[in-house]
């Protein structure tokens, strides 16, 4: 019998982190900080509409964008959060985030098309453009300018095919944000070269020190960029699978067709709490939204003031809920650190080396867990670090 | 009360251990006016005492507890704080509110056992002249304590390593 796998999926590496996890899970008593999800669970109320949404019946497909009334939500919410203009007719309910990243590659990449994925990044973008037949291309973002995309390292990785930039800010796995000044930085670059800009902001509500500046509410980058953000971090919903994307007339067209032939609708159920999580963070003022965020802040500066007097260099995240600390001191690099320190201390982190190889002297912490397992995981952390020492 | 003060007490209402120096780390806030509000918040009375919540149900030891409904008839010039005062006043008396309702008194009582918190109840509670009628609920399981939950039954486990 031949082999019927194809040579772009063969090609594909399969994540770093799956070894990890196989090892996490098998031992007693790790505390781990590898999530990347919120540990809080979905608001009751929100689960408790889309329980009455499933006892009344409503368990048909939706139309292929999603369902008009949270088309609308989706469209108020991204102007009176964000500030940011795009109707509910260039609007799609995708399955997660996950799913509109995809379609917007496969509605742009032709093959031999480049696109730009500043680095350390999320593990699914350079997959997800070769999935869709482009080339990725890494843009080092250096720890000494907080992992921020600065012009001069966007105008080098710039050439004759480049075609779209990824943005994700606020940032996994190093949680940066970028500024409104930082954005403005790259534009005249990115409208120099005629780029689109693909913007991952699932994390914009988890921002510490201001509001979240999406790049496409300004100048003119509306036109330029596929805006993409979802439910599943700011209102712990990441199992329901429910996302969007907006765009410019004629990506949403190209990737609701793309949306129609393979997913046909987000599950209708997910899309009923979608409804729920809006309207009613609307009328309060994301209320609910807000106490999550307070509560992330204070375990995010515990835990950077805590690695850093450990010698474990790192600066405060601005956003999302990682911290990105540097191990150089130890003399390790992050995979080695992280195997050691889950063999021996039982605490799993995962190494920076999985998010690109501008992640290789660093290993990401999630603070997405309780107060109790990041003060236990501190001491675990502290007494291997106090051992590298001696042993040095 | 500052705005300081308040997120000191939220901190330390979910967890006494917490250092000054870990609360001022989580709320960027100096250790050593973390340090002072602390001792000034104790000082005023507002911090009464830092204690453990157990699982008492895990403790080899019996225990019984109960919730006393407890009808008074209140006295000229003192209200209810005078039989209140006294009921409070002996170890076996965890908890005492006073309550809107049918009933005047929420006492809960902790003995060795069935007979000791029934006699504790008649003997000590009942034979006050103020105290009308006496309801007694023997309590069988606590479920969630202050906000502690007491039984993990089927919290739902996450993937432990995602991107």
């Amino acid at each position: 019998m031949r082999n019927f796998v194809n040579k772009r999926a063969a090609s594909l590496q399969p994540s770093g982190i799956r070894k990890f996890f196989d090892i996490v899970s098998k031992m007693e008593g790790a505390i781990s900080l590898g999530v990347g999800e919120p540990d809080f669970v979905t608001p009751w109320n929100i689960r408790d509409k889309a329980i009455r949404s499933l006892q009344r019946g409503y368990t048909q497909y939706t139309g292929n964008r999603g369902l008009p009334e949270l088309c609308s939500l989706i469209s108020r919410y991204i102007k009176e959060r964000f500030g940011v203009e795009y109707p509910p007719e260039n609007t799609i309910v995708t399955v997660g985030a996950s799913e509109a990243i995809d379609l917007a590659l496969r509605a742009v990449c032709d093959v031999g098309d480049e696109i730009l994925i500043p680095e350390p990044s999320y593990v699914s973008y350079a997959p997800a453009v070769t999935l869709a037949g482009g080339a990725p291309v890494p843009v080092i973002c250096s720890a000494e300018n907080k992992f921020i995309l600065t012009p001069e390292r966007l105008e080098s990785a710039i050439t004759p095919k480049t075609k779209a930039l990824i943005l994700a800010y606020p940032n996994n796995p190093t949680g940066a944000i970028m500024t409104k000044a930082q954005l403005e930085a790259i534009i005249p670059v990115i409208e120099k070269h005629d780029l689109l800009v693909i913007s991952d902001e699932i994390y914009a509500e988890l921002t510490y020190t201001g509001t979240h500046v999406s790049i496409a509410s300004l100048g003119d980058m509306r036109g330029r960029t596929v805006l993409i953000n979802g439910f599943s971090k700011a209102f712990a919903m990441t199992g329901w699978r429910v996302g969007f994307v907006c765009a410019p007339p004629e990506i949403d067209a190209a990737m609701l067709k793309i949306h129609q032939y393979t997913i046909l609708c987000a599950p209708q159920t997910g899309q009923r709490a979608a409804v729920c999580a809006l309207k009613e963070g609307l009328a309060d003022g994301f209320s609910t939204v807000e106490d999550m965020r307070a509560e992330y802040n204070r375990r995010g500066r515990f835990l950077v003031n805590a690695f850093n007097s450990l010698g474990l260099d790192c600066f405060q995240p601005e956003g999302a809920f990682y911290v990105f600390p540097s191990v150089e001191k130890t003399g390790m690099n992050g995979e080695s650190f992280a195997n050691e320190l889950l063999r021996r201390y039982k605490v799993a982190v995962v190494p920076g080396s999985a998010f690109g190889a501008a992640g290789e002297k660093h290993v990401r912490c999630s603070y997405a867990t309780s107060m109790r397992n990041l003060t236990a995981a501190i001491e675990r952390i502290s007494d291997f670090t106090e051992e590298i020492k001696s042993r040095i | 009360m500052d705005r300081l003060e308040k997120d000191i007490l939220a901190l330390i209402a979910e967890d006494s251990r917490l250092t000054a120096k870990k609360i001022a780390a989580m709320l960027a806030a100096e250790e050593k006016l973390v340090a002072e509000k602390i001792s000034a918040l104790e000082k005023s009375g507002i911090i009464v005492k830092y204690t453990a919540i157990l699982n008492t149900d895990s403790i080899e030891e019996e225990s019984v507890e109960a919730l006393i409904e407890v009808k008074v008839t209140p006295q000229r010039g003192h209200g209810f704080d005078m039989i209140a005062g006294e009921i409070a006043a002996h170890d076996e008396v965890k908890n005492l509110y006073l309550m809107s309702g049918a009933y005047d008194l929420a006492v809960i009582v902790q003995g060795k056992s069935l007979r000791s918190v029934s006699r504790f109840v008649s003997e000590k509670i009942s034979t006050y002249d103020t105290v009308i009628s006496t309801a007694t609920h023997f309590i069988l399981k606590k479920y969630k304590v202050e906000g502690a939950v007491m039984y993990k039954a089927g919290v739902p486990e996450r993937i432990s390593i995602q991107p």
